[in-house]
């Protein structure tokens, strides 16, 4: 078993058992949304919305309605695009990179990060797909034959690299996401108490029963898809960059693009983790699993790689100058000093001055500061892609042409858009799936939980007495049992129960003989009160329950019986 | 006559462990065990033998580097060779840098693709297969092993009880296998 160090920091705290785990987890999903998970998931639909109302717009029009010009002729989208996908980096490199490092405090977070990954990639894909002006013909990026004769891709561009990359990491991500979400399903499944939740997440967990072979090819699978996904993470964002390093464009043409972008893309990726994190653990109660100590860590990552881009941004500068190339030096000089100096100026800010305030202890345990830092951080990423696309661009080899970019309100409105999807999306997904792995956590609960940590866990008691219960049966459908209580309890729900004390003389009603009321009872229907409330629904269930004379209640129609009975009683 | 199965139900992960050798050391074969998580350790106990996922993995990648190189071969050099700013297009080798980030992202879909759904099949877990965990609670809190009586024809099922009873348990159920799928 893993053992840890006594001196490190508990990653579950206070004291949990395996069974608190699956309900702490399974709480939100099974009980009533509060009333600001719908606030917060309206106004992001709506969003999203108007997002796709925009980008119905723009389909419909046409790319002239974005504030492209003949100058800066690439802009706002391949933003927004670097963007997304730069914030979808995190998840990956959590659940990946971190497993392959035995990081056992990813278990808390890897199920949301990837969510976040996920849904981040999607917006991410959206952005090219519109782009292509006529969306559906986007199938033309997959090599098919086709009627105008051999007319294939061409393999040789980076751009066309992107769509292999980011869609192998949108599906990969998507499996290994869902391949570790298929047992808390099942462990979902079997609690659930409504029949369509149990429908749902039963087609959802595709029938697990955790069995020892399984969860040993769970592992290795786990394991491989990390190791597959680690070199893919970084393969994603270099090819990103290669959209740029590959041109001759002074400011883009940079052989440090690859590693720069990807820790720009983990650094951005982070920082939206924390987001979204640090609001999920309140609003679900999680503080036990995702505490101080996992947020720290994350800081630090955040820390390092922010100092990555801040070293590249600096290496950028120098060699634009140690070049000798004067074309490469005034595209830097014109980005901090021309008239997107303010631009360069908040990138500037957001990602290198603020990473460094890590550095203090206190600051990088304080929550509120790291979501303040996170939003910044957020918004840093998304200059520095802005600055490096438009200011390299927008004053040109020819003086005449120079121009600025002045994004439209359809600009404007598919980037919000996406970030009202964005959150749909998370929303939906924190309300109907696990946000912590469960099974995962369970198995660090012994290793890293407070209380087994300090020793004040209860010890495993032996059972004095061996054998706590020994289920006698013999019949055959004994394994129905469950079932059969289940189905009694939501029947009774439904018609409300009763105790024998209140008895009424259910042989009154015809069709009923001693021997089916004894049934009845059996099940706990006693009084024409209960009968009087059954309709078609709960006539199956109770004949499910019975197994005597289908189809009898409904035909004998007891419930408008019981109602006359009930009368005459009063 | 239908086949009779013991099912031992332990409310923790080590005590099925020890439970486990101890049964195994007695002569008893245990089919399977029902956990909520993986029981780090619990494999070579009760017999179950390391997967060869990993091999399926390694070799689904290998055909998809191939597809991906036999296919920008086809595409780029024998089918229709461009010439797209004089960058060399008259062989695979001399064309092999820029075909490199397909290649590999090639490789990784066919892998993870490849090897996910060849556990998906061998686990028999696919949309709407149905469940065969005897309890609801092994994938919460319990852990239940699976103990044919014909897989131990050497005991009698009172003996076969006994040794089962003698190990730290919470319930002891025996009934008929109902094989689900």
């Amino acid at each position: 078993m893993h053992k840890e160090s006594a001196i490190r920091e508990p990653l579950i705290l206070g004291h949990k058992t395996y069974h608190d785990i699956t309900e702490d987890v399974c709480r939100s999903i099974e009980g009533k949304a509060p009333k600001t998970w719908y606030i917060m998931f309206g106004i992001a639909l709506l969003i999203g919305l108007y997002g796709v109302g925009c980008i119905l717009y723009l389909l419909g029009t046409g790319i002239g309605t974005w504030g492209l010009n003949k100058t800066v002729e690439w802009a706002w989208d391949i933003t927004n695009f670097v963007w997304w996908v730069g914030i979808g980096h995190a998840g990956t490199l959590i659940s990946a990179v971190l497993l392959l490092f035995r990081q056992k405090w990813r278990m808390a977070i890897n199920r949301s990060a990837e969510a976040m990954t996920i849904f981040a990639v999607f917006m991410a894909g959206l952005f090219p797909l519109i782009h292509m002006g006529r969306l559906w013909v986007g199938y033309w990026v997959v090599p098919i034959p086709n009627q105008y004769g051999s007319l294939w891709l061409n393999f040789n561009s980076p751009l066309l690299w992107d769509v292999f990359a980011i869609s192998t990491y949108l599906s990969v991500s998507f499996v290994f996401w869902y391949i570790g979400l298929i047992p808390d399903f099942a462990t979902i499944r079997d609690r659930a108490k409504s029949p369509v939740a149990k429908k749902a997440y039963s087609l959802l967990s595709f029938g697990w029963s955790g069995r020892a072979k399984h969860w040993n090819r769970f592992e290795i699978v786990s394991l491989v898809l990390a190791g597959l996904a680690t070199p893919l993470v970084f393969s994603v964002h270099s090819i990103v960059s290669f959209d740029f390093a590959t041109s001759i464009v002074p400011g883009w043409h940079t052989t440090i693009f690859p590693p720069y972008f990807v820790s720009g893309a983990v650094f951005s990726g982070f920082a939206m983790v924390q987001t979204l994190m640090l609001v999920l653990r309140k609003g679900l109660k999680l503080e036990a699993y995702i505490h101080t100590k996992h947020i720290e860590y994350m800081n630090i990552v955040i820390m390092v790689t922010g100092s990555i881009v801040g070293v590249a941004y600096l290496t950028e500068l120098f060699m634009s100058w140690y070049s000798g190339v004067e074309y490469e030096a005034y595209a830097f000089l014109n980005r901090a000093t021309g008239p997107y100096w303010w631009a360069y100026a908040s990138m500037m800010t957001c990602n290198v001055v603020s990473p460094q305030l890590m550095w203090f202890k206190k600051l990088r345990r304080s929550l509120m500061f790291t979501f303040i830092i996170s939003i910044v951080v957020n918004i840093g990423m998304w200059f520095e892609r802005f600055v490096i696309i438009v200011t390299s661009i927008h004053q040109d080899y020819l003086p005449s042409s120079w121009s600025m970019f002045h994004p439209t309100w359809v600009d404007i409105g598919v980037y919000v858009g996406t970030i009202g999807l964005f959150f749909t999306f998370y929303m939906a997904y924190v309300r109907y799936f696990p946000v912590l792995a469960i099974s995962e956590v369970k198995t660090i609960l012994k290793s890293s939980g407070e209380s087994y940590k300090n020793g004040t866990a209860p010890l495993h008691k032996s059972h004095d007495e061996k054998v706590v219960e020994v289920v006698a049966s013999e019949s055959d459908n004994s394994d129905q049992d469950d079932e059969t209580t289940n189905k009694i309890s939501s029947l009774m729900d439904k018609i409300g129960t009763s105790t024998a004390d209140e008895k009424d003389d259910l042989k009154l009603i015809s069709g009923v003989g001693p021997k089916l009321e004894e049934v009845l009872n059996g099940i706990g229907i006693f009084t024409f009160v209960q009968v009087s409330k059954m309709t078609k629904v709960e006539y199956d269930l109770m004949d499910s329950i019975t197994k005597t004379f289908p189809g009898r209640a409904e035909r004998d129609n007891w419930a408008e019986q019981a109602k006359e009975l009930m009368n005459k009683q009063n | 006559m239908a086949e009779r199965v013991i099912y031992a139900m332990y409310d923790d992960d080590d005590v099925v462990k020890d439970a486990a050798k101890k049964l195994v050391a007695n002569g008893i074969h245990i089919r399977d065990i029902f956990s909520p998580f993986p029981i780090h350790g619990i494999d070579p106990i009760i017999g179950v033998k390391h997967t060869r996922l990993g091999i399926v993995a390694f070799f689904f990648g290998l055909l998809g580097l191939a597809l991906a190189l036999f296919g920008m071969r086809y595409f780029m050099i024998v089918d229709w060779p461009m010439n797209i700013g004089g960058k060399p297009n008259f062989s695979l080798l001399e064309n092999l840098p820029s075909f490199i980030p397909v290649t590999f992202e090639f490789t990784v879909l066919f892998a993870g693709h490849g090897m996910a759904i060849t556990y998906l099949l061998r686990n028999k877990t696919l949309p709407g297969m149905p469940a065969d965990n005897p309890y609801p609670r092994t994938t919460d809190d319990r852990f239940v092993m699976e103990i044919f009586v014909s897989d131990n024809e050497q005991f009698s099922i009172d003996d076969l009880h006994e040794k089962i009873k003698a190990t730290d348990i919470i319930q002891l159920e025996e009934k008929d296998y109902k094989k689900i799928k």
